[in-house]
């Protein structure tokens, strides 16, 4: 059946041949050796795991405080495990690690509408009305996606997310989204999985008579699609989706309950959990997508209770379990909205759209890590005098580096403009080392 | 070598000239025939008509004739390039390929099944009539301008029913294309009320003092890209940085405004409409130069001086001028509508892309351009003529398939297209629903009823919009085909109720009739790919539901060959 994989055997069946095989033959310990060299090879591989907070976060209430100020909030800062950084009170255990993590607390964006805020930070351009950038996630998949051949599934994975386009990079890299539960819209129910075999052989008769009826490539390309999305549907790997499932076919243990509480039982802690099993099957980039940051009102109230303690587990979470998995020095972890919000608290007790003075967070990657890059004045309404101002290209050159992309890459719009990658950002010195 | 190659080629298209001969004549009656009959259920309609049908005959002729100087236009092309065309399609690929463009959906199992039997020779000529006289026409019409004017994710504060409601009163009333461009670059009022008006609030997303306006407007209706010149001078011809901010002062007396409402309920503050309203302006628009220096623009269009005094209404001027001829040649809505319509035909137009027209990118038949543009003024932009020139043309009747002598004109490959055979296009988005919508009622005799279920199909779209948005500006000529998009047809409770065997459905109808096996294999390939199988594949098939798998259950065989049909590329390829 050719629109199978043409891999003839795949690594579940390998599996088990080889279980039934090792009665008789004393080789188990090789088995397991393949399946730890393979986790440590795919391990290795370089991934990112954007967190995207919807909305635009106040960041002068999370990770660059102002107390004393009369813009500095309800909240007070605490030390972390990163000597001379302070964060908010409300992440206790985020503050425990954070010698893994970094702030650029010196972001400086200029776009403070919330579609346009948004484009800006994920592709690095301005929205112009002459051509679509891609999303960097779609840059990772263009430049990193194409070479992992043993990966079955998107190279790039937007979990609960939506806007985010491929634009001049095609559509082959638009994000694949999913929700936070693994549901994938339109995955075969079991119904359909039982007849596709029957379907497909219907299918591959059809389809070849047309192909060999010299109409040129279209033909051909729809059967391509159809095998990527037939070889999807049958992969172990899409498992990785799911994680009741994920441990039985992937060789991924079992998620404890212990493990599941501590990323957080929310939309945004499974999610960043769901992150750690793609990039454990070798996806590059994976955003993961926290919203209800517009806090126009009731800021501190909402942080307190709802967003800090998800956003506190889930990081803290995520990062010491990539640490423990040596997974940390190869996946760089960004944390990052469209913009911050207003230093100023207006008159409903919330925070503004503000895009002039604000802080990215980030860490992982074989980063320098634990510690503050740039700083905002007093009052947190502007960089501060000497701080280098930062733009989202800096962030995404950064990522790059750590990924192992050229900097210096250039892409070609469909009108044939160059672009330079993350619009010509340049790394930032501090994290690089 | 050459006179070897010409010689047959110069019988052949003997041959075509004296089928073209006996079409023509078809065109001219059934033009005839069809324009006396309007049916006119709007009198300002009707009234138009009566115009059209007293210079009868005179304009029959004229469109006969232009056919001819299509025929001859790309004959000598072809010619030229030492190809020759392919075979005329035939009548099972052209009946899909004519439902699929005018209509935007395939045929009924019916509606093939009739075309097929009819041994009219004019059969085409009449199709197209017919066509064009659906309901279905306005709305794939509608639904390719809406999806143009507002894109397919209605943004913030944009009424989508506003946008269609306009463009389905303009297409049902055949109303000339130059008056709908007016109307929508000139607007004002109520989103619901003046349905024109959400092209400009779609345009003014953002605060940008109508950049994003000027270049659309430009670039949709004008077949210009001069929205590069916002920054810098083009790089490639002689327009200059000036000419975007000139064509921008026409866009700075338009203003947004988004009312808002109390909700008795909640006693919140919820949206209600927007409107497009006149404000102020007058005089120059500053903008900057690379240099860093400060340089003004007033409105100018095409060499225009327009006043710019705060007592111009300086869009109705723009409406006025885009209908100015320029330099003997057709105005730019003329020569932007016909190159649209051409590609939207043959997946190709006579540039590349299709609305970036202009001194630096040359067009493949100007000639033909020219005078299709020409003609398309004299007709008093009438939308329908223009379609049925293009239509009736030799090469919209081809097939799809290439031979040996024109392997070459392969626009997908980069070459200037030739129009020597059919190029393949993709289902839109909308196609694909509204298709798979006829194929599985595809027994019930009465159709329409798709048009009623438009809530569904928007409901339906919206999940897809990512998936099958196209970058602006792209030619949608290449299968832009996603994992989303084959899972979306392989899984989606749309193609399960396509290939639905409960009492009712088109598989469970067709089972339960009498009739043989071949029989039924057939009327499933008619309902999906509109044509009869071939001996081969019904052995093949009947072989496969005689097998293991389906032995004991013949529906669910039956069930599967109509899932493999819809999931063909033969399906969701226009050919």
């Amino acid at each position: 059946m050719s629109l199978w994989n043409n891999y003839g055997m795949n690594r579940r069946h390998f599996m088990q041949h080889m279980a039934t095989a090792a009665a008789t033959i004393p080789a188990m310990n090789f088995l397991s050796h393949v399946q730890a060299n393979a986790d440590v090879v795919r391990s290795k591989q370089k991934a990112c795991i954007l967190m995207w907070m919807g909305g635009g976060p106040p960041t002068i209430d999370i990770w660059d405080l102002k107390p004393g100020s009369k813009n500095g909030g309800e909240f007070q800062p605490i030390d972390t495990a990163a000597p001379g950084v302070q964060i908010s009170e409300h992440l206790p255990e985020t503050a425990k690690i954070f010698q893994d993590l970094s702030l650029v607390r010196s972001m400086s964006t200029r776009e403070a509408d919330h579609g346009r805020g948004r484009y800006y930070m994920q592709t690095s351009f301005v929205p112009n009305p002459t051509v679509v950038h891609p999303t960097f996630g779609s840059v990772v998949s263009y430049e990193l996606g194409r070479n992992r051949k043993a990966l079955e599934i998107p190279a790039f994975v937007s979990i609960d997310g939506g806007a985010g386009q491929a634009g001049f990079l095609g559509m082959t890299h638009a994000p694949f989204v999913v929700d936070n539960t693994g549901r994938i819209r339109n995955a075969p129910t079991e119904e359909g999985r039982s007849r596709l075999d029957g379907r497909l052989t219907m299918l591959e008769e059809i389809e070849s008579s047309f192909m060999a009826s010299r109409r040129g490539d279209l033909p051909m390309a729809h059967k391509d699609v159809y095998r990527n999305a037939v070889n999807l549907m049958k992969s172990n790997q899409m498992t990785a989706f799911d994680v009741a499932k994920a441990e039985a076919s992937l060789g991924l243990e079992v998620e404890s309950e212990a493990t599941k509480e501590a990323y957080g039982k929310n939309g945004f802690g499974q999610g960043l959990l769901m992150a750690r099993r793609l990039v454990q099957v070798g996806v590059p980039f994976v955003e993961v997508n926290m919203g209800g940051w517009d806090l126009h009102a009731g800021v501190f109230d909402t942080l307190k209770n709802q967003r800090l303690p998800q956003l506190d587990k889930g990081i803290a979470a995520i990062t010491a379990d990539l640490r423990k998995r040596g997974m940390l020095d190869n996946t760089v972890l960004v944390w990052m909205g469209e913009f911050g919000r207003t230093p100023r608290i207006n008159q409903d007790v919330g925070r503004d759209h503000w895009a002039a003075s604000w802080s990215v967070l980030m860490g992982g990657g074989g980063l320098k890590n634990g510690q503050a890059i740039g700083a905002t004045d007093k009052d947190g309404v502007q960089i501060s005098d000497g701080s280098k101002a930062y733009l989202p290209g800096d962030i995404w050159a950064t990522v790059a580096m750590a990924m192992g992309i050229p900097v210096n890459t250039v892409h070609t719009s469909k009108r044939g403009r160059p672009m330079k990658l993350a619009n010509g950002g340049t790394p930032i010195q501090e994290l690089i080392g | 070598m050459q006179s070897l190659f010409v010689k047959p080629h110069w019988i052949r298209c003997f041959g075509v000239e004296l089928r073209r001969f006996v079409a023509l004549c078809g065109l001219v009656m059934v033009v005839a025939c069809s324009r006396s009959g309007i049916s006119a259920d709007d009198t300002k309609a009707g009234n138009a008509s009566n115009g059209v049908v007293a210079k009868n005959s005179e304009t029959v002729a004229a469109e006969g004739l232009l056919v001819e100087f299509i025929d001859q236009q790309l004959r000598q092309a072809w010619l030229d390039n030492e190809i020759l065309p392919s075979e005329a399609a035939t009548d099972e690929e052209w009946v899909r390929r004519i439902h699929l463009d005018l209509c935007g959906r395939i045929p009924t199992l019916e509606e093939v099944k009739s075309f097929l039997k009819d041994k009219n020779p004019r059969k085409r000529f009449v199709l197209i009539e017919t066509l064009l006289a659906d309901e279905d026409y306005v709305t794939n019409f509608t639904t390719i301008w809406t999806n143009n004017s507002i894109g397919r994710a209605t943004p913030r504060r944009v009424s989508r029913t506003g946008m269609e409601k306009f463009y389905r009163e303009a297409f049902a009333k055949d109303r000339p294309w130059n008056e709908i461009v007016v109307d929508i670059v000139t607007a004002s009022g109520h989103y619901e009320e003046n349905g024109a008006v959400n092209y400009t609030l779609a345009q003014m997303q953002n605060q940008d003092d109508g950049v994003q306006l000027t270049a659309t407007t430009t670039r949709l209706f004008l077949g210009l890209q001069v929205q590069c010149t916002q920054c810098h001078n083009h790089p490639f011809n002689k327009w200059q940085q000036d000419q975007f901010w000139e064509y921008n002062s026409f866009f700075r007396q338009v203003k947004k405004m988004e009312h808002r409402k109390l909700d008795p309920n909640t006693g919140g503050m919820v949206d209600d409409y927007s409107e497009v309203l006149w404000q102020d302006f007058s005089g120059p628009v500053y903008y900057e130069k690379r240099s860093g220096m400060m340089q003004v623009a007033f409105p100018r269009f095409e060499g225009h001086e327009v006043d710019p005094g705060g007592d111009t209404d300086r869009r109705t001027e723009f409406g006025r001028l885009l209908t100015e001829s320029i330099d003997g040649q057709a105005p730019h809505i003329a020569q932007a509508m016909v190159n649209r319509m051409w590609s939207h035909f043959f997946g190709y137009g006579f540039t590349r892309p299709v609305d970036d027209m202009g001194p630096h990118n040359p067009a493949s038949h100007p000639e033909l351009l020219d005078r299709l543009s020409h003609e398309f003024v004299a007709s008093g932009y009438n939308i329908k003529q223009l379609i049925r020139t293009i239509c009736a043309a030799e090469a919209y009747g081809l097939g799809s398939q290439f031979n040996n002598k024109n392997k070459s004109d392969d626009p997908a490959a980069g070459e200037i297209p030739l129009f020597s055979h059919l190029y393949l296009k993709s289902m839109q988005a909308e196609q694909m629903y509204d298709s798979l919508i006829v194929a599985s009622n595809a027994h019930q005799s009465g159709r329409g009823g798709w048009s009623a279920q438009e809530e569904q199909r928007q409901k339906w779209m919206q999940q897809f919009v990512v998936v099958f948005e196209n970058d602006e500006n792209d030619e949608s000529t290449t299968f832009n085909g996603t994992i989303p998009q084959a899972l979306m047809m392989m899984n989606s409770d749309l193609i399960d109720k396509a290939c639905s065997i409960e009492r009712g459905s088109f598989l469970f109808e067709t089972m339960s009739k009498p009739g043989t096996e071949p029989q039924k294999i057939q009327e499933l390939y008619l309902a999906a790919l509109s044509r009869y199988p071939t001996r081969f594949e019904i052995s093949k098939f009947q072989k496969m539901l005689s097998g293991n798998s389906y032995r004991n259950n013949k529906l669910d065989g039956y069930q599967d060959l109509f899932w493999a049909l819809l999931n063909s590329n033969e399906f969701v390829l226009i050919h």
